[in-house]
């Protein structure tokens, strides 16, 4: 009898099984299809796309925000969202262009890392112990970051320069094997990134928390300190960020990073990890970022449009995404 | 209405003991449940007792003048976030609605003012259809549908509208720096607004609807309410009052700048209606209490900037007060729950 009864379904979930599987690949490698063949249609439609300096320039610029989106992943995995990023990576490059001004490439790196990361830090302790939404808890932090960098900015009529002989401009401005450090600061960081999420049993708890919080409390996992953990990354790699705007340009400017938390979020989802938390890749976040950043490349390339077209065309293929990832999700379910 | 019948039986309860591991709990909870209804008229009064002693000139009618005539467009586009939050929902497009309105309000002011505010508010409409249907037919999550509509809306106001006009229209101008009987247009505007909004949600079914949406989505449309329809509705609501607010700020300022107008609008509005009770969750709906958590932060901000605290440090103390208030009324909720 229950063979019986066991067999039409077996079959039934092994047909939704390879759906799956094909939503599942949609899902993680649609953003590097759509990336693929937007690269192959540029370069046949534009000489200057398939340079080596338009690559590397391509590569330079996706840098800052796939290192911020970097931490974002994180976060996205524990069904937490940072707004603070952008305010925050601002906060790491004035920072980091004072200090390079005062006391040197040392402390330029060191004392950007140090705040942003305590402000990750303080942010994670409310949301993992003050049981706070996370959207609040970081839109203060939006607000904060923000009013401390106007602060230490003289309200943004300061800007820091870095000292033409500092040894920080190297940093961003650098290159090995004609690749820009800042790219291979990527790799390195995307692989140590790879390697916490599949090596150690971070990743999973970092996943199993999106999943289901309650589950992941009570099967003994450190859902607090994790949270905690991960939203200090996130500050600090945020804050690494602007340490590498603030020697790339030479300068603090007060400015920048409007926004930047969007373009992160953006880069994420576009790579195929779910805002609910609990799935997705890392590789994908990277192929976001390019993406976006090839898109922004893309129509600098026609002359005629300028970059108020690169907001409407991010915005209409993150919405195409979002609505084919739930689409197909929804043709599983049926 | 359940919360007062809550509160309610608890005092009735209070002066025999109860039993002993309830007992701290229940004893505690009108208070706190108090607090967090009422916490944001409190801290209004406060500060504006505050300032009517140590702030020179607050009462004077232009200063107050001034302090409503700019947060009245702030309390219109959060009365519409309002609504979207009760549905457990977020609309993080309202400022680039703000931009788009202002943006085609130039290129049709020569069908008079009202063609011209009414193409503005069409934009607002169509927006919100969008992340209305996105959201509620095809269950795409509002931070990301709104997100990206945020994103592509502002790149197309600035396309359309382009670089700052200066608006010389006599009926933008009256809207913009007249009054009737003493108030200015703009305030009445606000006022208005907020009434239709009250009405809304404590005297229709939609208001009713609205809230146990909110409250529990799958549960309502199991129970036959027309979840889709509701949710729709609200954005395309939250997208009309963006639309106004735009409205509004292009009539005080003369002025139309895409680019600029709206930024951060969503987060104010955010920040005013979790400020004024109403819980990120969904469920629950606090009108008065958004216009008040609105008119509070307007009021911080003045307060510092008039006391020549800069607006860096200003903006510190308001992240330090959206946390506070927060997580003031997460405590009194939790407490709830755990009686239950």
């Amino acid at each position: 009898m229950s063979t019986i009864e066991t067999t039409p379904q077996a079959a039934g979930t092994d047909a939704t099984a390879r759906r799956l599987k094909f939503v599942q690949r949609v899902q993680r490698q649609g953003a590097l299809a759509v990336l693929v063949l937007l690269c192959l249609v540029a370069s046949f439609q534009f000489d200057a796309f398939a340079t080596g300096d338009n690559i590397r320039s391509i590569g330079l610029q996706a840098s800052f925000l796939a290192v911020i989106a970097l931490g974002m992943t994180f976060v996205i995995f524990t069904g937490g969202i940072d707004l603070s990023v952008g305010s925050v990576f601002a906060l790491g490059g004035v920072l980091a262009a004072w200090a390079a001004q005062e006391y040197g490439t040392f402390a330029a790196v060191v004392v950007p890392l140090v705040v942003c990361g305590a402000i990750g830090l303080v942010q994670g302790l409310v949301i993992a112990y003050g049981k706070l939404a996370p959207f609040i808890v970081t839109l203060a932090g939006l607000l904060f970051a923000r009013g401390l960098l106007l602060f230490i900015s003289d309200e943004g009529a300061t800007v820091n320069k870095v000292p033409a002989d500092s040894g920080f401009r190297h940093l961003a401005q650098g290159s090995l094997l004609g690749i820009p450090y800042p790219i291979w600061i990527v790799v390195v960081f995307f692989g140590i990134g790879a390697l916490v999420l599949h090596r150690t049993s971070f990743g999973p708890t970092v996943l199993a928390i999106g999943g289901q919080e309650d589950a992941a409390d009570l099967m003994g996992l450190p859902v607090a300190r994790t949270k905690v953990i991960t939203y200090t990354a996130s500050g600090l790699l945020a804050g690494f960020a602007g340490v590498l705007i603030a020697s790339y340009t030479s300068s603090g400017v007060a400015i920048i990073g409007v926004g930047t938390e969007l373009q992160a979020i953006s880069a994420v989802v576009l790579g195929g990890t779910l805002l609910a938390g609990g799935a997705g890749t890392i590789f994908g976040t990277l192929v976001g970022v390019l993406l976006l950043q090839v898109i922004a490349n893309v129509i600098n390339q026609v002359g005629s449009l300028n970059s108020n077209w690169q907001d409407l065309v991010s915005g209409g293929i993150l919405l195409a995404v979002v609505v084919l990832q739930r689409y197909l999700a929804g043709t599983v379910r049926r | 209405m359940a919360e007062q019948t809550a509160t309610a039986a608890d005092t009735a309860a209070t002066p025999p003991p109860a039993p002993a591991p309830d007992a701290p709990a229940s004893r505690r909870r009108p208070d706190g449940e108090w607090f967090r209804r009422n916490g944001v008229y409190l801290g209004l009064v406060a500060l504006v007792l505050v300032n009517l002693v140590i702030t020179p000139h607050f009462a004077s009618t232009g200063s107050l003048r001034l302090q409503m005539v700019q947060v009245a467009p702030i309390i219109v586009v959060s009365l519409g976030m309002a609504l979207v939050i009760g549905t457990g929902g977020i609309d993080l497009s309202v400022g680039a609605v703000m931009a788009m309105t202002a943006a085609v309000i130039p290129l049709y002011i020569g069908y008079g003012t009202v063609g011209a505010i009414a193409v503005g508010l069409v934009a607002g409409v169509l927006s919100g259809a969008l992340a209305g249907s996105v959201v509620a037919r095809i269950g795409v999550q509002p931070i990301i549908a709104t997100l990206a509509i945020m994103v592509g809306l502002r790149g197309l106001a600035n396309i359309v509208g382009g670089q700052i006009k200066s608006i010389r229209d006599p009926g933008f101008r009256s809207l913009g720096s007249g009054s009737l009987l003493g108030l200015p247009w703009v305030v009445l505007v606000a006022i208005v607004v907020a009434v239709l909004v009250w009405v809304l949600m404590t005297r229709t079914t939609f208001g009713r609807q609205l809230v146990a949406i909110g409250g529990n989505a799958r549960a309502s449309a199991l129970a036959g309410l027309p979840v889709k329809r509701v949710l729709t509705t609200v954005y395309v609501i939250s997208g009309v009052l963006a639309a106004l607010a735009g409205v509004l700020l292009v009539a005080r300022n003369q002025a139309s700048d895409p680019t600029q107008l709206g930024r951060l609008v969503e987060l104010t509005a955010i920040t005013a209606v979790v400020v004024g009770g109403t819980p990120l969750t969904g469920g629950q709906v606090r009108v008065l209490g958004t216009v008040a958590g609105a008119l509070l932060m307007q009021l911080i901000t003045y307060t510092l900037v008039a006391h020549d605290i800069t607006n860096s440090v200003a903006q510190m103390v308001q992240a330090v007060i959206v946390v506070l208030a927060v997580y003031a009324q997460v405590g009194t909720r939790k407490r709830r729950r755990s009686r239950a």
